[in-house]
């Protein structure tokens, strides 16, 4: 860190490089896990598939323990039932990590506006990108991906 | 229209306990008080011309405002027979209580345990009385018509 002629704080040409490196290697790399619950993994398998191909965006391998996956696809409603399952499945992945709030009832609990259901995840769980739609159609969830690899390219990377 | 061999039986047997009976669209339905459902529930079961051995349907309605508030409906089928009969019973009072009928059909176990979570009416000698659709931390009855429909439940963490 130095401070320049105004007095802000800079990070280092150095520090920024490698910012940007590790960023860049992290968006191709996402290895997935696949939280499917509802009607919304149908269209999940959609994408995934070679029609639409998400392995052209280095996220073709999910996993099929959070232990070993960065980003979380919630796909599908969630009720308050399974709520703390899902709390224990975020909190057994390792940082970083990214929540993907898939479909609408996982951003706002969507119709489901009953006694059963969470409305909306981010009540539970930190969510990084939400793909609204009943179900989104592949198309909006490639757009959401490329979101998500624009935010892990440009934020702050730990190490 | 005349009674049907089922509601001549049970008039002829329970004639003080009968509240009101019909016939219509070839479904016969009775109306009886409380204190004698397990009673006319053990007759419907055991007499050995009727043997109504099988119990299709046990549920409840909200007559809110109503006095009494709810209604118990029993629906059971003479497999010998092919003759069918409903059983409904008033059921009131702050703490709603009625007969478990567990002790004639195992199979009403579960169904009075969904009773109880959505309407909290309680069952005299049901062996395991607790929730069965939401979890023990859920707050009030979700089918009663007081339920608010905005409530949200209190979360509920990994265990």
């Amino acid at each position: 860190m130095e401070i320049d002629t105004k007095g802000n704080m800079q990070t280092g040409f150095f520090t920024s490089r490698i910012d940007k490196m590790i960023g860049w290697a992290r968006k191709y790399s996402i290895f997935q896990y696949p939280f499917v619950t509802a009607c919304c993994g149908m269209e999940y398998m959609a994408t995934a598939c070679a029609h639409y191909d998400i392995d052209r965006f280095g996220a073709g391998l999910p996993r099929f323990s959070p232990r070993q996956a960065d980003v979380l696809f919630v796909v599908g409603t969630i009720s308050q039932k399974l709520a703390p399952v899902l709390v224990n499945v975020y909190e057994q992945m390792c940082a970083p990590k990214w929540v993907v709030a898939f479909g609408v009832c996982t951003c706002t609990g969507g119709f489901y506006d009953d006694y059963a259901t969470v409305r909306g995840i981010d009540h539970i769980i930190p969510v990084d990108i939400y793909i609204p739609g009943c179900p989104p159609r592949p198309e909006t969830v490639l757009q959401g991906l490329m979101l998500l690899q624009e935010k892990i390219q440009n934020q702050r990377q730990e190490v | 229209m005349e009674k049907s061999k089922t509601l001549e039986k049970i008039v002829g047997k329970f004639s003080e306990a009968v509240i009101d009976l019909h016939s219509q669209l070839g479904y016969d339905t009775v109306i009886i008080a409380k204190s004698a459902l397990l009673e006319v529930a053990r007759f419907l079961k055991q007499d050995p011309e009727l043997q109504y051995n099988y119990l299709m349907d046990l549920t409840a309605v909200d007559y809110w405002k109503r006095t009494p508030r709810f209604e118990m409906v029993y629906h059971f089928l003479s497999l010998k027979n092919k003759y069918r009969v409903r059983v409904k019973v008033p059921v009131g009072g702050a703490e709603p209580e009625v007969d478990s009928l567990t002790s004639l059909w195992p199979a009403a176990n579960w169904y009075e345990r969904e009773v109880y979570d959505m309407f909290g009416i309680k069952f005299k000698g049901h062996p395991d009385l607790r929730r069965i659709l939401m979890y023990p931390e859920f707050e009030g009855h979700p089918l009663r018509k007081d339920y608010p429909i905005q409530k949200r439940q209190p979360r509920v963490g990994p265990k």
